[in-house]
């Protein structure tokens, strides 16, 4: 579903991703793993045309999307969860998950708001909240809603244990367990392996830019060295 | 006494409504596009122009009128399309002031063509069909159109809440004005969302204008005289929001309806204080927020290189071709290569701030005028020798520099550029109004230079000299440990200021240095000219020198220099040979912006550096 391959991209004179390749079939969840700086979050920007890629391919469901703007990428049918969440502080819960709606494909069961709220109940008592007064953990899920009201079929998740209570953390797992279970494609990036390995079926390992290590999480947990060497801080 | 009172807060009230029209515009769409746009005081006009066609060609009666009304708001706001789509759309990402100077360029291109299509006369409107009346209110007859434009304020202002807040689009674009990446990524089209706003922008200025159709006559002068108080209401509002202008519009509105009755001299000279003490005590106005620039890109600049040896070079032959050659000029030439040296150093002035110390001024013309009206006030009253003027004028700058410079330094981006501006239009009013001193519009004549420096070509060495010295220790201080200061104060004000440097106050002594700069050559101009004018601080020469500087290029040390060469030349060649001077400097400027972001300097570096 998700194919990208030797994808390079500079911040300034900074060259950040020196090549990354992976892949996501339909369905799966896809874990990137790796330190603080290692190209995580330039991953999923440059997926999503926020970073403009200067070499390699973003191919989804057969088209080359690299190069295209943000705004054509997400209704090629990519959702973008940001690790700051970025929610619309000043709009309310429901302007906020309004500003995300997009169409849905033929055949696609469409996303509103009631099911949102199904996932999120929480969401579903603050429905007038100005998303600037809702804590972390609710502006994460707020997030995510927002995201999901485009209708995507692959999200790309940055980050969305980052700063939160465990028990919200695992709130997150369930509810990522669900949108698989619904057939939606994951990549989650992560510092959190706990997390990574309730939700994700297989991971790739990012270091200074390039994939390092790829396979199950099983095989990942068995493996110190690896561990050692990629995601020990 | 109470009624006369009354009767004058109504027509604040009254003027409070067009203006808030024409901010609603400029605030709305700065919100979302970030861009000020300078432009929107010619919207306002070809609204007015617009309707006096439609109206007065249209049948008489309730239909033409407000049919003609409405439709040239239409056609404005069509004209914003045009300029959103061929200009803005390219210069999105480029430097707050550039984009300031991109459409000035409009600003200038749309005065020639009105000039072109309605001629230079004042034109008169008729009057609104029904709303011709007075109504009496405790005895003072009040015109009912008044009563008009006083609820289209508020009802504008009513109608926009529900856009924004009723409709889907109204929703994106309020989310867009917080973070328009983010509402790019969730897949709206930045660029259909731009260009709809501007489209709205430029319908309420329209309208603000197409209303003024019975009130004034329209004329070519509307466009900056809005432009500049829709500014200051916009800011003391806070960019971006929509009650903000509301409120300001109606403070300001008042402030002039009252300001006429106890200080007939300085009403301008209030409205640009009242700004500046709104953006000293709430930096980002009334009802406005810090922008989000957590995920503005930021651009660290690369260091300046030294001058290599063939700079070094070009630099010796242009001085010994400067010395050697005007002897054998004529007496016009002369002029002319004195007001370029005189140009050189207002550039490197200007530079010294912009460039180094990464802070926008749109009001540098402030320090050059007060620098001339420095010496020309002591030679007019007390009758002061030339020595004791060129003396006096980077002091009374430099005091400016000091005074305006520790308001103006705090700021930054837009915020400071319009503080900036506010400064020099005090100054300029002051020299407009304060008409027994200054001699207001009429100026100082009669401002010579001392027996000695009378011929041309002595006053040439004397301009020269001053001028070029003054540009070199500009330059030694760029390289001087003190440069450096304000360039890693530019870079990453915190990091600066955790290593102990006092960012603030190395701020404040570049902006009075480059006052101080820009003051000496304001002296030297009032002398080589032997008059001085109000026009000396007013906005096209703020624009002159940005011109200057960016024509040059903003990040190169010699930019302002070969800009100032370059720019004096062209605008001396484009006076003596069109008619439309206005439009081809506009089209330059607009030229400029879009294809030498980097200036003459930067793109020849760009070209050295490839061959490499």
């Amino acid at each position: 579903m998700l194919e990208v391959e030797g994808l390079h991209a500079h911040y300034g004179r900074a060259h950040i991703l020196q090549g990354v390749t992976l892949a996501a079939r339909q369905g799966e969840v896809v874990a990137l793993l790796g330190r603080n700086g290692a190209g995580k979050s330039t991953t999923m920007k440059s997926i999503m045309g926020m970073v403009r890629p200067s070499q390699g391919q973003v191919r989804f469901e057969g088209r080359d999307l690299a190069g295209r703007e943000p705004f054509e990428i997400a209704r090629a049918g990519i959702g973008y969860v940001p690790e700051e969440r970025r929610i619309f502080t000043e709009l309310t819960v429901m302007e906020n998950l309004d500003v995300g709606r997009r169409p849905p494909r033929p055949g696609q069961q469409a996303w509103t708001e009631e099911r949102v709220f199904a996932l999120f109940p929480s969401l579903g008592a603050m429905r007038a909240r100005p998303g600037g007064r809702m804590s972390g953990g609710e502006q994460q899920m707020l997030t995510i809603g927002r995201t999901l009201m485009g209708n995507p079929r692959l999200i790309l998740l940055d980050e969305p244990s980052e700063g939160l209570a465990p028990v919200i953390i695992e709130r997150m797992a369930d509810a990522i367990l669900a949108l698989k279970r619904d057939g939606l494609t994951v990549l989650l990036s992560e510092q959190n392996l706990h997390f990574a390995r309730l939700v994700s079926d297989r991971a790739c390992v990012l270091e200074k830019g390039q994939i390092r290590w790829e396979g199950t999480l099983e095989a990942l947990m068995a493996d110190e060295a690896v561990k050692q060497q990629y995601l020990v801080a | 006494m109470f009624e006369n009172l009354l009767v004058q807060g109504l027509s604040g009230l009254a003027s409070a409504s067009s203006l808030f029209l024409v901010a609603s515009g400029l605030t709305v769409i700065f919100g979302v596009t970030r861009i000020v746009n300078f432009a929107h005081g010619s919207l306002y006009m070809m609204g007015a122009y617009l309707s006096w066609t439609l109206v007065t060609a249209l049948p008489r009666g309730h239909l033409g009128f407000w049919g003609g009304v409405l439709v040239a708001a239409l056609i404005v706001g069509v004209i914003g399309v045009l300029i959103e789509v061929l200009l803005l759309r390219r210069i999105y990402k480029a430097p707050e002031l550039f984009q300031l100077l991109g459409t000035f360029g409009v600003v200038l291109i749309v005065q020639d063509v009105a000039l072109m299509i309605w001629g230079p006369q004042d034109l008169l409107g008729p009057r609104a069909p029904g709303l011709r009346g007075a109504v009496e209110i405790l005895g003072v007859r009040f015109p009912l159109y008044e009563l008009f434009l006083i609820a289209v304020g508020p009802v504008v202002l009513g109608l926009l809440w529900l856009l924004f807040h009723r409709t889907r689009w109204g929703t994106t674009v309020r989310a867009a004005t917080a973070d328009r990446e983010m509402v790019g990524a969730l897949g709206v089209n930045q660029r259909m969302l731009f260009t709809t706003v501007f489209f709205l922008g430029s319908v309420l200025a329209g309208l603000g204008g197409a209303l003024q159709l019975p009130r004034e006559s329209v004329n070519l002068q509307m466009d900056l005289a809005i432009i500049a108080e829709a500014f200051v209401v916009v800011v003391i509002g806070g960019l971006g929001s929509l009650p903000g202008a509301f409120l300001a519009a109606l403070l300001l509105g008042q402030l002039q309806a009252f300001g006429i009755l106890i200080f007939p001299k300085i009403t301008l000279v209030l409205a640009f204080l009242v700004m500046a003490v709104v953006l000293v005590v709430r930096p980002h106005g009334l009802l406005g927020r810090p922008p989000a620039s957590a995920h503005a890109a930021h651009v660290v600049e690369p260091p300046y290189p030294p001058a290599t040896p063939l700079v070094r070079y070009l630099g010796f032959a242009a001085l010994a071709l400067a010395v050697l050659v005007p002897p054998f000029m004529g007496e016009f030439a002369l002029i002319v290569f004195t007001e370029i040296a005189i140009m050189v150093l207002f550039a490197a002035s200007l530079h010294f701030i912009m460039g180094p110390g990464g802070m926008a001024s749109f009001g540098h013309a402030a320090y050059f005028g007060l620098g001339a009206y420095g010496a020309a006030l002591l030679a007019k009253h007390f009758a002061a020798p030339m020595e004791l003027g060129l003396f006096a004028a980077p002091l009374m700058a430099g005091f400016a520099g000091v005074v305006f410079g520790w308001f103006c330094v705090r700021l930054s981006g837009v915020y400071a550029a319009m503080l900036t501006l506010a400064f020099a239009q005090i100054a300029w009013s002051t020299a407009f109004q304060w008409v027994e001193v200054t001699g207001g519009d009429n100026g100082i004549l009669g401002v010579w230079p001392s027996a000695w420096a009378q011929p041309k070509l002595v006053y040439y060495y004397l301009a020269l000299v001053l001028c070029v010295g003054v540009t070199l220790l500009l330059r030694r201080a760029i390289f001087a440990p003190f440069g450096y200061a304000l360039r890693a104060g530019r870079d990453s004000p915190l990091r600066a200021e955790a290593i102990g440097m006092d960012g603030f106050r190395i701020r404040w002594v570049a902006f009075i240095f480059a006052a101080i700069a820009a003051g000496v050559a304001g002296g030297l101009f009032a002398y080589a000219k032997g008059s001085v004018f109000p026009t000396y601080m007013a906005i096209p020469r703020s624009v002159d020198a940005l011109l200057m500087v960016l024509l040059g290029g903003v990040q190169t040390v010699s930019g302002p220099i070969v800009g100032a060469l370059a720019y004096t030349w062209i605008h001396e060649q484009l006076m003596r040979s069109f008619d439309l001077w206005r439009l081809f400097l506009g089209s330059v400027i607009v030229a400029l912006v879009l294809f030498f972001p980097q200036g003459l300097v930067g793109a020849a570096q760009r070209l050295t550096e490839r061959r490499k």
